[in-house]
């Protein structure tokens, strides 16, 4: 993959007073030159779109992913600073302001126009998962575990890697000595015969007149510095004394506070509102009525279709008091009876009908495997709706004046939430800018930008900027769900309990494509699924479509396994003999876990693996159950992104996955009675805290494989290595979700459920 | 008229008697540090002390603490001028993802620490239960609590026990 066959792909240019630029952008023609206004302050020189270096020889990195936690930042400046040899000292990084050059869309999707070596795994989330999002083509989204293997590799390493390369040619001509006598280190160009060492400060604009190799050296793993080492992250000192500035801290003069509240029932019209009362309020302003948008479906359809009130005063708490007083009668246009057992129930029926039936893959012949074989299986497993629950609920601060808006904000795609905007506005997109801040929390739904449309709005009319804060109730009542899916899975088995044949058909499909498909070697399979939509907005929930599938399968497998009469780790096992890659990942969970040894009576051990965003994850959980109580007592984790850019950032990312996971599967629901969300804020949405939280052991495996994501793979695999424990433990076969809706204190003695 | 202490500085607002006192330190005294999560006193995002105990300033009327010392996470390191041993365990742990509960999960250990310097397992779970981390860096932080205590309060007959502990 490591192929630039694309001439331009690098682009260079002069910026006004001298100086480098080296563009790693696409795709037409050199539009690096229109970043150096944007970028540059005094006494620095733009070497590459992706990095700055001061007359101090400091290098700043510009970063064009959103900080939500993940440490993609640092990550990525690892990469670009270890290709270039900068010193690890001597490097920033920031933000890329939301301008189209820095679209991270049209690095990816270059490489596909451009018909470069792009890794197929890409395909779905540069194309599938964003493209149906926008539209308009810019965009700049943190999602999809994306930002090391797409941007890093296909963008930090090269900017970083060119960037080196020019400087070394720069000082070749300089110091008359063969290039390749030129080496790097912490930031300064060496000649060793002749003892002459410079600062890269020093070249940077000499540089510019250097034509870069449109195929850049990348190191080998074994001359990383800074990848594959364990960094502090940069972003952590300002996160633990205040400092750090969230989108909610943005403080601007003569700034007023507004708080929404949209239709309760999805798509719900405003009948008649009486804001008398509400008007009356000390400190409230004004009350703006926020009609709602047209249909809009895929994954980020981005704005919700509801029609919503804002209540404007001066200060939050006082436009929630107002917000109270709103006495507002709402048309639910039909949808007031909907509940979660009729969604279900509809659910039901279509996967009975298969009406509409689209296949993901058929192999084999799986009708007759069913007649020959010794046993069949069936089961159907279902999970709920569930919102994301970002720590700092939903808000944006907007000032609209004069023709422009401009809008401070923590999301995690400036420039589709510029473009947006602009759209809501009437305006050109120019006329919008996206300050980007820090975000307490994305996972997904800050890629719909429905909040910082009701921002603008807001300061639209009433003429000053306007803090827009969502109340954790709104948060939880208009979010765009990780849907809820139904999955009906059939199985045949041999007489030695051998897997003859796989089939299931689960309720709508999004995104990514390969979720639902199975690692295993099974000769006769059909995967597909049914279209059955409901008025429930949905969207992407870290790992998207896989959080439910790694369920489904890796619990039915389980139960094959039970039914096998097989270990479930063998079973596994033997099923993933031809991939290597698997079984690596498999076994090492299974050995640090101890997996084969005995436990304790009540307690239980569960298995699951499953590959996502291009890395492979295996987790061994083990539980104890007291008296009907699931206590989550360890998780070992084996996982192989390919190699570890930054160690510590995985595993942190792995143990986030791991309980964001772990509060979905033991208390996730969002359920839907008279057509409206009934959860409300942590008291009935619960998360997992401190006392809860099981010790979480990490286990890395740098495969030297295509480099994976991280922020999403750790999640879709503790649902089912839980439930797998709990089976263990209880013989009660966790066939949806939550664990909290179960009644453990039943205890059957025989595994009778897959008979 | 209502007149707070905050961070060792007196302080007097005009506001409603029964505003939070979250909204007081955020929108009128600029503090910004604490934070809004849940409004109802189940996430511990916008811990704070009051006289040294910690307590949820989003259920917290201002005039229930009227001429009350507040301290907030812009005063935690005050007294020891640079950073609270917490905050540098905090870092030295890697502990923040997204970063927006921290405020409030470092002034809930803070305020266990003042009131029990060796605390147990169970200690640190009943002081912490009260704040949600969505990012899930519970091991983390469980991990520079005890590192804090440890260092603060070295006491020969744990130290074995808590290593182990550390270890495991």
């Amino acid at each position: 993959m490591h192929k630039w066959t694309r001439r331009g792909f690098i682009s260079t240019g002069i910026i006004a007073g001298g100086g480098l630029i080296v563009g790693v952008t696409l795709p037409l023609g050199h539009r690096a030159p229109g970043l150096a206004h944007l970028v540059t302050t005094e006494g620095e020189t733009l070497v590459n779109a992706w990095v700055k270096l001061g007359s101090d020889n400091m290098a700043t990195v510009i970063v064009p992913h959103s900080e939500m936690g993940q440490g993609a930042q640092t990550a990525l400046s690892q990469m670009l600073a270890d290709e270039m040899d900068l010193d690890w000292n001597m490097v920033r990084f920031e933000e890329a302001p939301a301008v189209s050059e820095y679209a991270n869309y049209a690095l990816g999707k270059g490489f596909i126009l451009g018909n470069v070596d792009i890794p197929k795994v890409l395909v779905p989330a540069v194309d599938g998962l964003f493209l149906i999002a926008s539209k308009t083509l810019g965009l700049q989204v943190t999602g999809g575990s994306a930002s090391v293997r797409a941007t890093g590799v296909l963008g930090m390493r090269v900017a970083g890697a060119a960037a080196r390369e020019m400087l070394q040619s720069a000082a070749a001509d300089a110091w008359q000595v063969p290039v390749n006598e030129i080496t790097t280190e912490n930031s300064h160009l060496v000649h060793q015969p002749s003892s002459r060492r410079a600062t890269y400060a020093e070249f940077a604009t000499a540089a510019a007149e250097i034509t870069p190799s449109s195929t850049p050296k990348f190191k080998d793993p074994s001359e990383f510095k800074i990848m594959g080492q364990k960094v502090q992250r940069h972003d952590i000192p300002s996160k633990v004394d205040g400092s750090a500035k969230f989108a909610m801290d943005v403080q601007l003069p003569d700034m007023l506070y507004a708080t929404v509240q949209r239709a309760p029932v999805f798509n719900g019209r405003i009948a008649q509102l009486d804001d008398s009362a509400a008007r009356k309020v000390a400190g409230v302003v004004d009350v703006v009525k926020l009609p709602g948008g047209e249909d809009s479906d895929g994954l980020l359809g981005y704005n919700q279709n509801g029609d919503a009130v804002a209540v404007v005063a001066n200060g939050y708490w006082q436009a929630q008091q107002g917000l109270r007083q709103l006495t507002v009668q709402w048309d639910n246009t039909g949808n007031e009876s909907v509940t979660s057992e009729s969604i279900f129930e509809q659910f039901n029926r279509d996967l009975t009908a298969r009406k509409g039936r689209e296949t993901d893959t058929v192999q084999g012949d799986v009708d007759k495997a069913s007649t020959g074989a010794a046993r069949l299986v069936e089961a159907d497993y279902r999970v709920p709706f569930l919102a994301h629950a970002c720590m700092e609920p939903l808000n944006a601060t907007a000032h609209v004046s004069e023709g422009h808006c401009e809008i401070w904000v923590g999301c995690q795609n400036p420039l589709g939430f510029r473009d947006v905007v602009a759209d809501e506005l009437g305006f050109d997109a120019d006329n919008v800018t996206v300050h980007n801040l820090f975000m307490g929390g994305g996972f997904g739904r800050k890629a719909n930008p429905d909040y910082a449309i009701q921002a603008a709005l807001v300061s639209a009319k009433v003429g000053r900027p306007v803090q827009l804060i969502w109340s954790r109730e709104e948060d939880i009542r208009q979010d765009f769900y990780r849907p809820a899916v139904q999955s009906r899975f059939r199985a045949a088995l041999g007489e030695n309990g051998e897997l003859l044949s796989w089939e299931n058909t689960y309720v709508d499909k999004h995104e990514p494509i390969e979720a639902p498909l199975i690692p295993y070697s099974v000769a006769a399979q059909d995967i597909g699924h049914v279209a059955s939509p409901t008025h429930v907005p949905f969207g992407p929930w870290r790992s998207v479509d896989h959080s439910q599938h790694g369920f489904f399968i890796e619990s039915f497998i389980d139960e094959l396994a039970t039914a096998a009469r097989t270990d479930p780790y063998e079973y596994r096992a033997t099923l993933l003999k031809d991939k290597p890659r698997h079984l690596a990942v498999l076994q090492k969970a299974a050995t640090e876990a101890n997996w084969h040894s005995q436990l304790a009576e009540g307690r239980g051990r569960g298995i699951a693996i499953h590959e996502s965003f291009g890395s492979l994850v295996a987790q061994v959980v083990e539980v104890t159950v007291t008296e009907g109580k699931v206590s989550v007592d360890r998780v070992v984790v084996a996982v192989d992104a390919g190699f570890a850019v930054s160690p510590d950032g995985l595993t942190a990312q792995i143990e986030s996955g791991v309980v964001y996971g772990l509060t979905a599967a033991l208390y996730g629901e969002i359920s839907i009675a008279d057509g409206a969300v009934a959860q409300s804020n942590f008291h009935d949405y619960q998360a997992l805290r401190m006392a809860d939280a099981p010790l979480i052991e990490t286990h890395i495996i740098n495969s030297g494989e295509t480099w994976g994501g991280a922020g999403e793979p750790g999640t879709p695999v503790i649902a089912p290595a839980l439930a797998n424990a709990v089976f263990d433990a209880t013989g009660i076969r966790v066939r949806q979700l939550p664990l909290k809706n179960y009644d453990l204190d039943y205890r059957i003695e025989e595994t009778g459920e897959v008979a | 008229m209502t007149t707070l202490i905050v961070n060792g500085i007196k302080q007097t607002v005009d506001v409603d008697s029964s505003m939070p006192l979250l909204w007081v330190l955020r929108e009128r005294l600029h503090l910004t540090g604490t934070k809004f999560g849940c409004g109802m006193a189940q996430c511990g995002a916008c811990t704070v002390h009051v006289n040294g105990k910690a307590i949820r300033s989003c259920v917290t009327s201002v005039a229930s603490v009227e001429d009350q010392e507040i301290t907030t996470i812009e005063g935690l390191a005050q007294e020891n001028d640079g950073l609270h041993p917490l905050q540098q365990a905090w870092i030295d742990e890697q502990v923040p993802q997204c970063g927006y509960c921290q405020s409030g999960q470092l002034m809930s250990a803070a305020a266990l620490l003042t009131n029990n310097s060796t605390p147990t397992d169970a200690d640190i779970d009943t002081a912490m239960q009260g704040n949600i981390c969505r990012c899930g860096m519970y091991g983390r932080i469980r991990k520079a609590i005890r590192t804090v205590a440890v260092v603060q309060h070295f006491d020969p007959a744990q130290s074995d026990e808590l290593k182990e502990k550390q270890n495991a």
